[in-house]
């Protein structure tokens, strides 16, 4: 049985996902903005996890899987662009990004 | 018990991730959001799901995370680079646009009833999920690892430290002589 009901585990998820959202929105800078990804990936892991015990179907906590190594891909890319955008422009604030030439 | 891990694990995730998105300093950024990635392990030990759990702490927390953190100081941000303040109002369109996904998902999820099967012997442990990502999950986990070269790739292209067309030429002229 669940420790508790499943619900709350959605819920739960649902304010992450929410937070996540938020946080891509009013981001200052693009750390946060990665994060922010971060934070709604993992939510959606939760939920994974909890259908995957609900169901007692493995293929949940097996996508788990496959959205870490998504997210660790996004890490990588998304930071070494984050790295090269310093190195041109001296600041990562997102508002001064407003070119599309390099 | 149960409930009580599951209410300190829920709220320390939601406090955490809050402090995520609203800290200044972005290293206690990285670190609140290891602390979210920390409680939901616990999450996922309650939910039988204990090599996920370790995954979650070896990759995200350990290799991710630490990933973040070496770019925050590498980058060694004044409070200045961080940005000034956003277009007016985005505060409040940000709040009104979450607070009324995070309404839906409520409203949409409240009414669940916990279902669950109980759990078969060792489901969630490293043999269970070992057969089933190397058995009906095989080709995706093959995919995986075409998608971390091209992750690899593009890293190294766009880490490559270069200042200009000048330099690169000089480059591969030393690299020829």
């Amino acid at each position: 049985m669940l420790p508790v009901p499943l619900s709350y585990y959605l819920v739960l998820a649902g304010i992450l996902f929410t937070l996540g959202v938020f946080g891509v929105i009013i981001a200052r800078n693009v750390i946060v903005t990665l994060m922010s990804v971060e934070l709604m990936l993992n939510a959606a892991n939760l939920l994974l996890v909890v259908f995957a015990r609900v169901h007692g179907d493995l293929g949940g906590q097996v996508m788990v899987f496959f959205v870490l190594t998504v997210a660790a891909a996004e890490a990588a890319v998304g930071l070494s662009i984050l790295v090269a955008i310093f190195r041109r422009k001296g600041s990562i604030d997102v508002d001064r990004l407003n070119i599309l030439k390099g | 018990m149960d409930q009580f891990i599951f209410w300190v694990a829920a709220i320390v995730a939601v406090i955490a991730a809050v402090r995520v998105i609203f800290l200044k300093n972005a290293i206690v950024s990285v670190l609140h959001l290891i602390v979210v990635l920390v409680a939901l392990a616990v999450l996922f030990l309650q939910l039988s799901a204990e090599f996920v759990a370790a995954l979650q702490v070896i990759i995200y927390a350990g290799a991710i995370m630490v990933l973040f953190l070496f770019i925050v100081m590498m980058l060694n941000l004044r409070k200045d680079e961080f940005g000034s303040d956003r277009l007016p109002g985005i505060g409040v369109l940000g709040t009104l646009a979450a607070g009324a996904l995070l309404g839906e998902m409520v409203i949409l999820f409240s009414g669940e009833q916990s279902v669950a099967v109980p759990s078969p012997e060792g489901f969630g442990g490293v043999r269970s999920v070992g057969r089933a990502l190397f058995g009906g999950y095989l080709f995706p986990f093959e995919l995986t690892s075409l998608l971390l070269l091209a992750a690899v790739l593009a890293a190294v292209v766009l880490a490559r430290r270069r200042s200009g067309a000048g330099t690169t030429a000089q480059t591969h002229g030393g690299r020829e002589a």
